[in-house]
């Protein structure tokens, strides 16, 4: 990269955070009537988009950002979910608390791969094979764990009233989407300060040139266990806030493979290492899977073999993320952040 | 990625070990069997001195382990010269099934006869999917072209829901003949889906030694450029590569037919054990590969001896992580 455009990067580096976070506002602002003009299925719609977006974002700060490329996200969703539902279920105690711990045993778990990993000097798809099989160890393990439930699972009791202390409205309540986006802009906001931070800064220097980074000083594995840390602690948001609106857990739906690979596609579909595009992407992909199963419910007549038939929603992600890696390698946010900051 | 792991990963693509490597080469086989050996001991302890039950485990295992080996053989190949970890490879073996369960259930073929139709068909299909989706990425990010394999495969997998529906299928086969060996009990498809799937590896094999596109592939692995150089045609060698690793799945899918149940997600567990026996035997590397799989098929079993409230795949990983930690080059690699 030659000097003229570090310093055009530097000063960009200076305006893209603070316009973050005025976008970030005004998003806020135009999101929070949203649930007063729609019904309850688009309520449900609106919450899986969030739950994707947060978990999106999870996998941005560690993959996107910092390259470390993990297969495994549904280790720190499962950690999240299953402390959140084993302390109120077993214990009585509130789900903030549960996120709370969640987020600090996922962050723990991710630090304990990471530096293993890095330790013994695993890369690239060694690394994704290696966070693919600590995510499939945690399933196996839970899944034959008679003290968390084995494959049974938790269910969330249910109260009779609206609580937000205990994270559980009547069904239809808006005030889920509006947990939702308290979470999600939690999420957003801590993405943002960290990237913008000097750990995000020499995080981005690591993934650019790891050896360069190492021989100006930079801590290395100190700032990629950071990362990890701080994504693990995301990810388990999106699985407390998962149990919480689903009121249900089990071992598949916590630490199964698809959850680890939801977890990369909105950031893939939006744009990898961009703050907006696991929450375009999520826009884009979350509401597919109700657009399908309503298509198939009542599918036109040349179709009408398919009616009732499942599968739809994922061959559609599937060619779409064939399509953008094909087509549009940096995601619809990356692209059109890419054409407007070159003018 | 990491250019250099990969180098050093790849050193000696396929081929056979050099002289003076060799005698590492067998020091490592060794050290295996003696740890394969424990493993036994300490299982027939662990079992009270059941002959019976470690035996049975031994018998599955390595049956079982055959075609892991054919499944791991695509996957190691393919790894081997396009460099990519073709995650789809457990999808194309769910196609192999459902090939198979399509021609028998409608024309009454013998299921193993089907092999005719399924490897050509997953041959061709795994040649139109390298033309059309992944060349178009080689050279690109690794990220890219793993994405790129695991979509195909959920593409695969949804596309096989949505037609046949998600329960489970099976394919008729005449009454089963049990045979006994050493006192293990092991039934004919399953003696018939090792064989098959041995007899195809060492085909395979072979086939890498000895004819011309064969060593045009060891050549695109060993050196890509200098394959250029002297006239191979590298994409194309990237196309039959692609076609006989799906091939090599889709002969495993037809193989295994008779005792799975058939359904959209059951080639995810071979999948799964493909990506262990890959790296445990070396990523691009064939022999470690047919080793691999045979030891995989016995951590699956021994793990359910040791674990017995577990599901046997967390004997798999156990044998997966410790390898990743210690040898991610491979048990049988020659440089350390």
């Amino acid at each position: 990269m030659s000097s003229s455009t570090a310093l055009v990067d530097v000063a960009r580096r200076r305006t893209w955070p603070d316009r973050n976070l005025i976008a970030l506002v005004i998003g806020i602002l135009i999101l929070i009537p949203f649930p007063l003009f729609t019904g309850a299925s688009q309520d449900a719609i609106a919450i899986r988009v969030i739950i994707v977006a947060i978990l999106g974002i999870s996998w941005n700060i560690m993959s996107g950002y910092g390259g470390m490329f993990s297969f495994g996200h549904a280790a720190y969703f499962g950690i999240g979910a299953y402390s959140c539902a084993v302390m109120l279920v077993n214990f009585d105690i509130a789900p903030w608390l549960g996120m709370i711990v969640g987020m600090g045993l996922a962050a723990l778990f991710g630090v304990f791969i990471g530096y293993l990993s890095f330790r013994y000097k695993l890369k690239g798809t060694y690394f994704a094979l290696a966070t693919f099989a600590f995510a499939e160890m945690l399933r196996i393990i839970v899944m034959s764990a008679p003290a968390l439930n084995a494959g049974i699972g938790y269910h969330i009791p249910l109260i009779t009233d609206s609580s937000w202390w205990l994270m559980q409205f009547p069904p239809g309540s808006p005030n889920y989407f509006w947990l939702g986006l308290i979470l999600l802009s939690a999420c957003v906001l801590i993405s943002i300060l960290f990237i913008r931070s000097r750990a995000g800064q020499f995080l981005i220097a690591i993934r650019e040139d790891e050896t360069a980074a190492s021989s100006l000083g930079v801590p290395v594995l100190r700032f990629k266990l950071i990362a990890i840390a701080v994504s693990g602690a995301i990810g388990a948001v999106a699985g407390v806030f998962y149990t919480q609106y689903y009121l249900f857990i089990d071992p598949d739906l916590a630490f199964g493979a698809s959850r680890s690979i939801e977890a990369i596609l909105a950031p893939v579909v939006g744009g990898v290492g961009t703050i907006w595009g696991p929450i375009v992407g999520s826009t884009v992909l979350a509401p597919l899977t109700d657009i399908t199963a309503a298509f198939l419910r009542n599918p036109p007549v040349l179709l009408a073999f398919l009616e009732g038939r499942s599968g739809l929603d994922v061959m559609l992600y599937a060619i779409l993320i064939i399509v953008m890696i094909l087509f549009l390698p940096r995601g619809i946010f990356g692209t059109i952040k890419e054409k407007v900051s070159r003018k | 990625m990491s250019a250099n792991q990969m180098d050093a990963v790849d050193a000696d693509v396929f081929g056979a070990p050099a002289a003076n490597d060799r005698a590492l080469l067998i020091r490592r086989i060794l050290i295996t069997i003696g740890i394969t050996a424990l493993v036994i001991v300490l299982a027939y302890w662990r079992t009270g001195g059941s002959e019976l039950v470690v035996t049975q485990a031994i018998v599955t295992g390595l049956l079982v382990g055959g075609v892991y080996s054919l499944i791991a053989l695509g996957l190691t190949l393919i790894f081997g010269v396009l460099h990519i970890i073709n995650f789809a490879q457990g999808a194309l073996v769910t196609m192999g099934m459902y090939a198979t369960y399509v021609i028998s259930s409608n024309l009454g073929w013998n299921p193993y006869l089907t092999l005719v139709v399924s490897i050509p068909l997953l041959f061709a299909f795994g040649a139109l999917v390298q033309t059309l989706i992944i060349n178009r990425s080689m050279g690109e990010a690794h990220e890219n072209q793993l994405l790129l394999t695991l979509a195909l495969g959920l593409l695969i997998e949804n596309t096989l829901l949505l037609v046949f529906g998600g329960n489970p299928l099976s394919v008729r086969t005449s009454t089963e003949t049990v045979y006994n060996i050493f006192g293990a009990v092991a039934t004919q498809s399953r003696l018939i889906a090792f064989f098959g799937a041995a007899f195809l590896a060492v085909l395979l094999f072979t086939m890498l030694q000895r004819t011309g596109v064969g060593t045009a592939i060891r050549a695109v692995a060993a050196n890509p450029t200098g394959a250029k150089l002297v006239g191979i045609n590298v994409k194309r060698i990237y196309m039959i590569t692609f076609a006989l690793g799906a091939a090599c799945a889709g002969a495993a899918g037809t193989l295994v037919v008779p005792f799975v149940s058939i359904q959209p997600i059951a080639g995810e567990v071979f999948n799964i054990t493909a990506f262990v026996v890959v790296v445990l035997g070396g990523l691009g590397k064939v022999v470690g590969a047919m080793f691999g799989g045979l030891i995989v098929g016995l951590a699956e079993q021994f793990g359910g001896i040791f674990f017995p409230d577990q599901s046997n795949l967390l004997g798999v990983f156990i044998v997966f992580i410790l390898i990743l930690f210690l040898r991610p080059q491979g048990l049988f690699a020659s440089t350390s």
